[in-house]
């Protein structure tokens, strides 16, 4: 074993890079994502059938191919289209298409849209019958019993299941590496593998720091659930 | 019962079936300011689903209901029930009929405090420093205060029943309708539930009750109709119906529900 090569300032300095990518991969998925899976379970749970469908559709597709073959069909099968190719040196959004930041994230957001929007959905229907009449008996419209009834309640019981979601989405950044072009944490960890021929020293280290960041994000959800779920903690008094 | 002040709330051949089941067939009833209605009749009779029927929880297949002399619109929809003509005048017309449920239904998320000022704050527009005195004022008056900030599943049942009269009181609404508040509760905390139903009485709240507690029905109430199979098989003072029912029917059931 040879841990001193870690501890060189150049090597320092990739995993670093490394970190911030994956760290703004998970950041950029989570909030494009999450915005994108609010619309598709208010659309999974619409009372429009075409809605249900679509967007049912989308998670289906989503949820039943791997993430792995998203991000290749995102990043090289995007690129070999010629549609594509006409724009993307000058039309945007088509230049972004270049990026492979952007792809990644692309893929990423959408991927855990679906898993997002499921679950948020599965919520929103298991809201208790008697609270929705409550909220239609006291005159409430259609969006207003949505916005303040079964939102608020689906999205706290939601907490717990989208933690593990986040943890898992953390960890699938990792396949980001397998882009060319973008350094993410495990991509730092393959070229230091690749450079110095050190595959436990450079990849239990990148396993080291995912390990910190998931007590954290573990940390960040145990308290957002004391926070939000006290009306479903057994009484303390 | 003065017949110069108009009524609180009519309910004009009402009636409401599933499938080819007939449920309501043809109930009629009236409130005027501060009449307390009594509703009783065995399961089945229809008395819940009449209740439901006066917010339009359920859809009737025919029949007007005028709540403080605005008749709702009502239109015919393809299964042959009614619904609303207008979502505005039925959200508007709820608002004024507040209802206090069997199964309390309180939205679990919130504290005591949110559940009675989520009506008056995002559907009359109150202040929001308004609404939480007047929430304040409505939980002493249901004997709660102190409980504001507890979520609904941390308090007793009769505590979680009497919240919920506390919300549906912060909307002063025209007329409140009680669906069995009484049923879900242990026998031990009917009574303070009652005791509150009862005070309200005194203060000329105008109210209907679907119940099967016929000490508040005799003792409290002005009115009471008797349900069987849909119909009003009796009506009228309380004490004078149970003591003298006229229809084989009532006195069965009072023999059966009176040890």
């Amino acid at each position: 074993m040879n841990w001193d090569v870690l501890l060189l300032p150049e090597t320092l300095a990739l995993y670093a890079e490394g970190l911030v990518t994956t760290l703004w991969l998970l950041a950029g998925s989570l909030f494009f994502g999450g915005a994108l899976s609010l619309l598709l379970a208010l659309a999974l749970t619409s009372r429009v059938a075409a809605l249900r469908w679509l967007a049912g559709a989308y998670t289906y597709c989503i949820r039943g191919t791997p993430l792995l073959i998203q991000i290749f069909l995102i990043y090289y099968g995007i690129a070999q289209l010629e549609w594509i190719q006409a724009r993307w040196d000058a039309v945007w959004p088509w230049t972004m298409f270049k990026d492979a930041f952007f792809c990644a994230l692309l893929a990423l957001a959408l991927n855990n849209a679906a898993y997002t929007a499921e679950m948020l959905a599965g919520a929103m229907r298991e809201t208790a019958p008697g609270e929705l009449e409550a909220a239609q008996a006291m005159g409430m419209s259609r969006w207003q019993i949505q916005r303040r009834i079964v939102l608020p309640s689906a999205l706290r019981r939601t907490l717990p299941a989208y933690g593990n979601e986040v943890v898992m989405m953390l960890h699938s950044t990792s396949l980001a590496s397998t882009v060319p072009a973008l350094i993410d944490l495990t991509a730092a960890a393959s070229r230091i593998y690749a450079d110095f021929f050190l595959p436990f020293e450079a990849f239990l280290f990148a396993a080291a720091i995912y390990l910190c960041i998931t007590f954290m994000l573990v940390g960040v959800f145990k308290a957002l659930e004391w926070r939000f779920l006290g009306h479903l903690r057994p009484r303390s008094h | 019962m003065s017949l110069a002040t108009p009524s609180k709330l009519e309910v004009i051949d009402l009636h409401k079936r599933y499938g080819s089941h007939e449920v309501l067939k043809g109930v009629s009833l009236k409130a005027h300011a501060g009449d307390v209605i009594s509703i009783i009749g065995s399961s089945g009779s229809g008395k819940s689903t009449l209740l439901r029927c006066i917010n339009l929880l359920e859809k009737p297949h025919q029949g007007r209901i005028i709540v403080a002399g605005e008749e709702l619109h009502l239109r015919p929809t393809r299964t042959g029930e009614l619904e609303a003509a207008s979502a505005q005048q039925l959200q508007r017309l709820r608002t004024r009929l507040a209802m206090v449920f069997q199964s309390f239904n309180l939205w679990a998320h919130m504290t005591v405090l949110q559940n009675i000022i989520e009506a008056p704050v995002h559907l009359l527009k109150l202040p929001r420093e308004q609404a939480v005195q007047t929430a304040r004022l409505y939980l002493e008056r249901v004997g709660l205060s102190g409980v504001e900030d507890r979520y609904p599943a941390h308090l007793s049942g009769g505590q979680q029943q009497r919240v919920a009269i506390a919300r549906a009181l912060a909307v002063e609404p025209e007329v409140m309708l009680f669906d069995e508040p009484t049923s879900a509760l242990d026998p031990e905390l009917v009574s303070e539930v009652l005791r509150v139903m009862q005070q309200l009485a005194v203060e000329h709240r105008t109210m209907v009750v679907v119940t099967h507690e016929m000490g508040f029905a005799r003792e409290v109430s002005n009115h009471l109709i008797f349900l069987h199979q849909g119909r009003i098989e009796e009506q009228g003072d309380p004490r004078e119906v149970l003591a003298r029912p006229q229809s084989e029917r009532l006195a069965q059931f009072l023999a059966g529900s009176l040890k």
